[in-house]
């Protein structure tokens, strides 16, 4: 943990705005695998309103491991291998406030999954071997995996900007055939039982899924302080 | 607190569309997805995305202006490589969007969207157009204070900006309830870009220095 300086406080957030088409997206950015592949999914939804009226101007953004827990590490996220998965998507919503995206169903993570080569395994030996010589300060460094770490229910982590949001919300997208491990994900436990139905993707057909997100109101999505 | 809240109503646009329940504050583990962030590389980006002039036959009208600074986490480390993406509007306060309405006119040589990666110090550096303000229907007589803005990546997924950099002097600042949002006039301030004589560029262009810093992310709060 290192102290935060005061003239180093965080940058303040301020809205995406109506005119962001031009700019940020890409031509890739809801394909996060190619067409062919035999794995891919689509998952589409509409970004509401309080009212429950779409919201038109919207930008949404996911990030995700692929189909064995394995969150990608290297370059691709706005220009992926032809052929490859780039774990990062973003989608504006059109007129009717749907957004769409094609991916993978993603694993759920597994610890140092994103370590693809042997310099993450001689670093945790590293930091085995320190803490075993004198149990020193090592806790923030977060690989000692207290409490909430190891298995959970597969996810995709979910951005929303829009005009009228001052800050994006933050939420995540599980699947419904996960059911069973959804019991013993850490995230899904914080959330009142009662609510955790917005964070399920709803099955259209065994390759669709749709997850709608309501920004308020009645079926408001949950979102989460992260 | 830094960041404006949700709903602040003076700006219209945040009744509808703020959330009105408290987030839910999980802790993350340390293998979760958010802790981490898409990586971009050089070939990902064209020569030119840096310099907003550059990308249409001729010379875009206005006043041509350096922007630059240095993308920090926050114990001040720079943040090496990432992504930072910046749209605007022209020099007469119009985006060359199809929603824009306001009728000033378009400029065929001015798109106003740039990308670069940060250096080994986390700088980043653009070449643009000073934007004009331009007015909008939040309330009567309202004027967005002219302004830049900024995508920014971080090294995980919980830092991810977006904001909007402004000029120093601007008389719209107070008029603004997009800018008013945020709290504290002292956060305000650090949306305020920096006039920097260095950073000009002798009869060629001025300099505006402005730094951006992410906040942590949980593991380090």
């Amino acid at each position: 943990m290192t102290p935060t300086a005061p003239d180093l406080a965080p940058t303040p957030s301020q809205t995406v705005g109506p005119f962001f088409g031009h700019a940020l997206p890409y031509a890739e950015g809801p394909d996060l695998v190619p067409g062919w592949h035999p794995d891919a999914i689509t998952i589409r939804g509409r970004v509401l309103d309080g009212a429950g009226a779409p919201i038109p101007d919207a930008l949404v953004e996911i990030w995700q491991a692929d189909g064995a827990g394995r969150i990608p590490s290297g370059a691709g996220g706005l220009r992926r291998d032809p052929d490859g998965f780039s774990g990062f998507g973003r989608c504006g919503t059109d007129a009717a406030g749907e957004y769409r995206f094609r991916t993978l169903k993603p694993g759920a993570i597994r610890p140092n999954a994103s370590d693809t080569d042997a310099s993450g395994t001689d670093a945790s030996g590293a930091d085995a071997s320190g803490a075993g010589a004198s149990g020193a300060d090592v806790a923030g460094a977060g690989a000692s995996g207290t409490g909430t770490s190891g298995a959970g229910a597969p996810y995709i982590a979910v951005l929303v900007f829009a005009r009228g949001l001052l800050k994006p919300v933050r939420t995540r997208l599980y699947f419904p055939q996960d059911a069973a491990a959804h019991g013993i994900d850490p995230v899904l436990a914080a959330v009142p039982a009662e609510r955790r139905p917005t964070l399920v993707a709803v099955a259209e057909s065994d390759r669709t899924y749709r997850f709608d997100i309501h920004l308020q109101g009645e079926r408001e999505t949950v979102f989460l302080g992260i | 607190m830094t960041h404006p809240p949700y709903l602040h109503p003076d700006y219209k646009s945040t009744v509808l569309r703020a959330p009105s329940r408290e987030p839910v504050m999980p802790r993350l583990g340390p293998d979760s997805v958010e802790l981490t962030s898409p990586v971009f590389g050089h070939q990902e980006l064209g020569v030119l995305d840096e310099d907003l002039t550059a990308h249409h036959a001729g010379e875009p009208l206005g006043e041509r202006i350096i922007v630059t600074g240095r993308v920090l986490d926050g114990a001040g480390r720079p943040v090496r490589g990432t992504l930072v993406e910046v749209w605007q509007a022209n020099a007469a306060g119009r985006y060359a969007h199809l929603g824009d309405r306001h009728p000033a006119p378009l400029d065929p040589n001015f798109t106003g969207a740039g990308r670069c990666l940060t250096d080994d110090d986390g700088r980043y550096r653009f070449v643009t157009i000073k934007p004009g303000a331009y007015p909008w229907r939040n309330h009567p007589n309202a004027w967005r204070p002219a302004h830049i803005h900024f995508s920014v990546f971080g090294t995980a997924f919980t830092q991810r900006l977006v904001t909007q950099m402004y000029f120093p002097g601007d008389p719209l600042f107070a008029h603004d309830p997009i800018m008013q949002s945020i709290p504290d006039q002292r956060d305000r301030d650090r949306l305020v870009s920096r006039f920097d004589l260095d950073t000009t560029v002798p009869e060629w262009a001025l300099g505006y220095q402005w730094d951006i810093v992410l906040g942590d992310t949980p593991m380090e709060a």
